[in-house]
């Protein structure tokens, strides 16, 4: 039965995890795109639209990461080409997502998904337990473990992050040492989409393989908080994510057992745990002021035009 | 081809008015475009979108009690920006107030003094107030972001509610639905006029808004607000204390989030249910920057944001629009407005060829 | 000269449409509000599915203008109102949430009628509708008594209101019928919509060792759970056969379409009064979805229960019935009442969950 329950917080933490990662680099990039729901949902009408006309799961992938990725570049225009407020444009951004998801995706309404199919990888999957929880998993999953130390490495060993970094704690200086700093956000931003889209694909083809209206139901401002509780740090992203989802799965574990041991918890309460948590354990971790500011970009959803 | 930006020496006063028009226009373009690919009458579609709200007093009526929380919560939030704290769970700090406000009349229901409405307006404040009180303290003491903690207490608030509409506080007549008796006549806030429904509410708004005008413009606590948004070390020389700021702007904010709460719950629904917000405090966020953060620019941009809904609702009815479309046309005009500002701080120029533009700037 | 004769006669062309809207109105407008998108593939989608039988069925009399994914707080009373104003016959609201709203509003235009579902204030131009879903959940209660193998079948409950409350207990009796043993676990997933959300209670319950689901969630996730994880499964609302054709048992499909037909032509003839109407399977509000993926003796017990409640042999709420703490509720024989039944708050023997005060 653990291995079951491991295998549920999986798949319902997968998502949050891809989309914070997304964010993460936009913002490290010192761009705040508060419009991830909206991408959200985007990559998961894409992906499902893509894999029912081609019936390829895979290409479905692709569809969402494109879906996600486009719909970002419109917030890109507004914000780094045109100067828009951040804050404003990505929840702009959100509500015309919901909306053009709701309109493209009528026709497939109640239509039965294509699921994406396990990946066992051979000899690793014979270990007992991790084989079977971590190796014979889908590839979004494998994507997603795949970002973590991908992004991990490139933030903080490879030189192009390194100059990220410095766009995002000074967008003027990185300007003054010849960075490109409006074509690298343009690449963070897509970047941020183009995970929040493979998110919306995981929902629409691994989660639960459908599609219907509004079906992120809020996954994408979960994402948006994981990135601020993770201090802006992949792998503690990994964890934040992990743990709301264990929590949201075990509450429902604890309402059953509750029950057989007669006990009357109000649902309202076991549902709030998970926000509660992440507060408490972002209490925890930023009590100490001085690893938050290092890893803060300092000129977050702050605008930026060359000056020449 | 490319686009560049060139920042004016000063903001352009032309363009600060010329923006909201030329976006305005762009709208009307996009929204012809929209409803003729449909299949609609262009024209017909966007008088009904933009116009025929406003020609019914009734439909004024119900502007106002929509425009009513949108402003209230956005001039708020607009302090709170301004001075750099991000608070975006004025929809939690809302649900709260709304509950606080109506303690008296769900737990007093016999209870018909005229004391009761002032006395529910203050506690919602004070509720909305507290539980903005949350984040900064958890921010004055430990440190925490408050965009994620303000946030989180959004879905706290809401499950709150949840279970006190289903539990302690169900009409016992109500066959164990969940929402509360209707509150008694003398706790409910009044009608402004006899020729609608729209409630006090809109005063409150008007009058918080104009209020926080003055003060930003001309107290010193305004020159606070400014000075330490725009860099918390300047505010220091200047001797303003940050964490002061922290809790000035979030039990501001909170407070008035709180008073639009139980403003919705006793002028425009009548009792506590499980919904009380179609998403209001998420919106003023929209509002609040669309009004450039201004609290005069917020009272227009709240009618404009509360007409796209009617107008919407009209388009949906009148031409058989499906709401998801009336939605994405809202984005739209979201978009519009938010790049036309643009205009005012800085000067767009095309550029056709690119090489040429490297040389000039060698 | 031309061109300017071109423009003027297309904008005579556009104004002349935008006066047009006028001449349809020989036609009645009966008109629904949906709490939801009318795509949400489960409660709205069933209503929206009901208006388009009823504009086929009268095409030449009426047309039915709909507002969707109305909210179901402040905004409904105004959008009830600009119905009303838009001359509107017989208005439709289609949830619960809608119920203070409506009374306003028919209060203010006397000579509209106005429809409420699933509530219980009318007027003399307000009547509520209701359907009789635990007459489905009884049979689906029994089907599952007869297919499990462990006896424990897995419920995953929205809110604790009294329709969702009836439900669970008409379950736990048609099953309790056929294995007096049987037991019931809950989960409450505290909301109508959420894929995620629902299918992580499915496969919650799943987990716990229940070997038969069926839910009180508007979304086909739960049903595709059980279909990858090998149970059987009910579906919700309609017809969820695509979502698992190898794991739905029977669905109870939402077929409004009869109700609203018949009580929109009393509206056309002028006998429409106003009524606080409960309707069940005998008058096709609801109906079961074909009784597939079990033997053949099973299918016989369903397709006889239904029959014995659409002709009144069966109701499922008769005694002798206990409470959950084994205190007496119904003597034997004894029918519960309409009343009791639509404030449901309490459960019956048998319900292994505590119910949420």
């Amino acid at each position: 039965m653990f291995e079951a329950i491991l295998l549920t917080v999986i798949t319902a933490s997968t998502p949050l995890v891809i989309a914070a990662l997304g964010e993460l680099v936009t913002e490290r990039s010192g761009v705040l795109n508060l419009g991830v729901e909206g991408m959200m949902i985007m990559g998961a009408v894409a992906a499902f639209a893509t894999a029912q006309l081609t019936g390829s799961a895979y290409l479905g992938i692709l569809g969402g990461i494109i879906g996600g990725g486009i719909f970002s570049l419109l917030f890109g225009f507004l914000t780094l080409t045109l100067v828009a407020n951040q804050v404003a444009t990505g929840l702009a951004l959100t509500i015309l997502g919901l909306g053009l998801s709701g309109q493209l995706g009528e026709a497939f309404v109640g239509m039965p998904g294509v699921r994406l199919q396990p990946i066992v990888i051979p000899l690793l999957s014979d270990i007992p337990f991790f084989g079977r929880v971590l190796f014979s998993q889908d590839l979004i999953f494998y994507m997603s473990v795949a970002l973590v130390f991908g992004i991990s490495w490139f933030l903080f060993k490879s030189r192009a992050g390194l100059k990220m970094r410095a766009i995002g704690d000074s967008h003027g200086s990185a300007h003054a040492l010849g960075i490109n700093v409006v074509r690298t956000r343009y690449l963070a931003v897509l970047f941020g989409g183009a995970c929040a889209g493979l998110a919306g694909a995981q929902l629409s083809l691994v989660y639960t393989p459908q599609w219907v209206e509004n079906m992120t139901a809020g996954r994408g401002w979960i994402a948006l908080a994981l990135v601020v509780f993770a201090s802006w740090r992949p792998l503690r992203v990994l964890a934040g994510g992990y743990l709301f989802g264990a929590v949201g799965i075990g509450q429902l574990h604890a309402q059953l057992l509750a029950q057989s041991g007669g006990i009357a918890i109000p649902s309202q309460l076991l549902s709030a745990l998970p926000y509660v948590a992440t507060i408490v354990v972002l209490i925890i971790i930023s009590h100490n002021r001085r690893t938050t500011l290092i890893n803060t970009p300092a000129s977050l959803g702050k605008p930026f035009v060359p000056d020449r | 081809m490319r686009i560049e930006l060139q920042k004016r020496a000063n903001t352009s006063m032309l363009f600060s008015l010329l923006s909201p028009l030329l976006a305005l226009a762009l709208t009307l373009i996009a929204g012809a475009i929209m409803f003729g690919l449909l299949g609609k009458s262009p024209l017909n579609s966007l008088y009904i979108y933009f116009v025929e709200p406003l020609l019914d007093v009734w439909s004024l009526h119900e502007l106002a009690i929509k425009a009513a929380p949108l402003i209230l919560i956005a001039v708020g939030l607009s302090v709170c920006f301004r001075s750099n704290n991000w608070n975006i769970g004025a929809e939690g700090q809302f649900t709260i107030g709304a509950i606080t406000g109506s303690i008296l009349p769900v737990l007093n229901p016999e209870w018909h003094s005229p004391l009761i409405l002032p006395l529910m307006l203050v506690m919602g404040m004070i509720g909305g107030a507290l539980y903005a009180g949350i984040p900064a303290l958890l921010k004055t003491r430990f440190n925490t972001n408050e965009i994620l903690t303000s946030l989180m207490l959004v879905y706290i608030a809401q499950l709150f509610l949840d279970w006190l509409v289903r539990g302690p506080w169900r009409d016992p007549q109500g066959y164990n639905f969940p929402q509360t008796k209707s509150f008694q006549p003398e706790a409910v806030l009044p009608e402004i006029l006899d020729s609608g429904r729209a409630h006090l509410g809109i005063v409150f708004a008007l009058i918080a808004a104009v209020a926080l005008w003055f003060m930003m413009r001309f107290m010193l606590k305004g020159f606070q607000v400014s000075v330490l948004g725009q860099s918390e070390r300047a505010g220091r020389f200047a001797g303003f204390s940050a964490r002061r700021m922290v809790w000035f702007s979030m039990l501001l904010s909170g407070s008035l989030a709180g008073l639009a709460g139980i403003s919705e719950v006793s002028g425009s629904i009548g009792h506590v249910q499980p919904v009380i917000s179609p998403g209001y405090g998420f919106t003023a966020i929209i509002v609040a920057f669309l009004g450039r953060l201004n609290p005069l620019g917020i009272i227009a941009s709240g009618f404009v944001l509360a007409l796209t809904y009617l107008g919407g609702e009209a388009a949906q009815l009148s031409l058989g629009i499906s709401d998801k479309v009336s939605r994405v046309f809202q984005g739209l005009i979201l978009f519009f407005v938010l790049s036309c500002d643009t205009l005012i701080h800085y000067r767009i120029r095309l550029i056709v060829n690119p090489s040429a533009a490297q040389e000039g700037k060698s | 000269m031309k061109k300017l004769i071109i423009a003027l006669a297309a904008t005579a062309a556009v104004l002349g449409g935008f006066a047009g809207s006028a001449s349809a109105q020989e036609k009645k407008k009966i008109c629904f509000i949906y709490v939801g998108s009318k795509t949400d593939g489960g409660w709205t989608q069933a209503h929206d599915i009901g208006r388009q039988a009823l504009q086929k069925a009268l095409d030449d009399k009426i047309e039915t203008p709909f507002l969707e994914s109305v909210p179901e707080g402040p905004d409904a009373e105004r959008a009830i109102e600009r119905m009303a104003r838009s001359g509107c016959a017989l208005i439709y609201t289609t949830s619960f949430g809608f119920m203070d709203a409506t009374v306003k509003v028919a209060a203010k235009f006397p000579n509209v009628k106005f429809e409420h579902a699933t509530g219980f204030k009318a007027a003399e131009n307000l009547s509520t509708y209701n359907s009789r879903f635990y007459e489905g959940r009884y049979i689906q209660g029994q089907i599952a008594a007869k297919m499990s193998k462990k006896g424990v079948a897995g419920y995953i409950a929205s809110f604790p209101i009294p329709e969702v409350v009836m439900g669970i207990n008409a379950f736990e009796l048609g099953a309790k019928s056929v294995n007096p043993e049987f037991k019931l676990k809950v989960v409450w997933a505290n909301t109508w919509f959420d894929p995620g959300k629902e299918a992580d209670a499915a496969k919650a319950l799943i987990d716990q060792g229940v070997d038969i689901l069926t839910q009180h969630t508007d979304t086909t996730a739960p049903m595709q759970v059980a279909a990858e994880r090998g149970i059987l499964a009910f579906g919700q609302a309609s017809d969820m056969i695509a979502a698992g054709p190898k794991t739905q048992l029977t669905a109870i499909v939402d077929t409004w379409g009869a109700y609203y037909i018949k009580r929109t032509k009393a509206v056309l003839d002028g006998s429409w009064k106003s009524e606080q109407i409960w309707d069940g399977l005998k008058d096709g509000i609801l109906t079961m979805a074909p009784y597939t993926n079990m033997p053949d003796d099973v299918k016989a017990m369903a397709e006889e229960t239904e029959a014995k409640i659409k002709s009144g042999e069966l109701h499922p709420f008769t005694g002798p019935i206990n409470k959950q703490d084994g205190s007496e509720w119904l003597k034997a024989g004894e029918k519960a009442e309409d009343g009791v039944l639509l404030g449901m708050n309490f459960y019956i023997e048998g319900v292994d969950d505590k119910l949420p005060k």
